[in-house]
């Protein structure tokens, strides 16, 4: 039955939402990491979105493509493919105190724009409430098909 | 006298069944959002009713048959062109990264199926209930 599948789309969105907000805190959290070495130090992290296609994998298993019945939806819900980090530009800064400045007395910073993850943060939330609200729809609607001919 | 469902329910029970798939296709549009280059898409309520409508009333007009999926339907009063196809929303704000997901309008568009769900499932449970008075004779 289709209603279900809404919570499985749901599910998934939900999922998706809060690996992104892992990387977020994750890479809040790591912003002063300070390291001594290009290699050593925390770059950000940032999770690459995909649709899960659901139709290569009908047509893989022999069904017609673009059917109405279970090759309707184009796609079913969303996953992550992997976790990148970023190529930005290393924050260093001349700190020649700090123990773990290097022989130019320059310390390594994560790559990490606070504002920007910030804002990351924000947008995460809001559409997990989203995938929140699509799945207390779907019950509501499954509640009431429960009740048909009552 | 046998008691045919599918007389008695009439359009309801498939309205009831494209909302569902609608609800489908637009939570999938939401869960999609945030992902790069998706591009949100819709079914054209209408036209897939309008396809049934037409098969009911077969006795006023031929219905041509297509035995296959390429095959072009047949244009005019009802049937639109893909009827049963997803469509592709046209984009109002179109993001950098290829995304056509309008949140704002997939939430309003979801939760307007979702009452216009309940109306369908109403009138089909009027139908059921009739059917029920029928049978009792109260």
């Amino acid at each position: 039955m289709s209603l279900t599948n809404i919570f499985d789309i749901a599910g998934s969105g939900m999922a998706a939402q809060s690996i992104r907000l892992n990387t977020t805190a994750s890479n809040i959290a790591n912003a002063d990491s300070a390291s001594s070495s290009t290699d050593e130090v925390y770059r950000a992290r940032k999770p690459i979105f995909s649709a899960i296609q659901q139709d290569v994998m009908s047509q893989a298993l022999g069904g017609a493509p673009g059917e109405m019945g279970g090759g309707l939806s184009a796609s079913q819900g969303v996953q992550i493919e992997g976790i990148i980090e970023s190529d930005a530009p290393l924050n260093m800064r001349y700190q020649p105190d700090h123990p773990m400045a290097n022989e130019g007395g320059y310390v390594m910073y994560p790559n990490v724009n606070v504002v920007e993850e910030m804002a990351d943060m924000l947008s995460a939330s809001r559409s997990f409430q989203t995938n929140v609200s699509v799945m207390d729809s779907a019950k509501t609607m499954m509640q009431r098909l429960l009740t048909l001919g009552q | 006298m046998a008691i045919s469902f599918e007389n008695a329910l009439g359009i309801h029970q498939k309205a009831l069944e494209v909302r569902v798939q609608r609800a489908e296709v637009l939570a999938n549009n939401l869960v999609n959002a945030d992902t790069p280059g998706f591009k949100a898409r819709d079914i054209d309520f209408k036209a897939i009713l309008g396809g049934v409508q037409s098969g009911q009333q077969a006795g006023g007009q031929l219905a041509m048959s297509t035995t296959n999926g390429k095959h072009l339907p047949q244009g005019g009063n009802g049937s639109a062109v893909g009827s049963n196809e997803l469509l592709y929303r046209v984009p109002s704000q179109p993001s950098l990264d290829g995304n056509t997901v309008d949140t704002q309008q997939e939430t309003a568009e979801f939760t307007k199926n979702t009452m216009q769900y309940q109306a369908s499932f109403q009138l089909l449970n009027g139908k059921f209930k009739a059917l029920n008075n029928a049978i009792r004779g109260e």
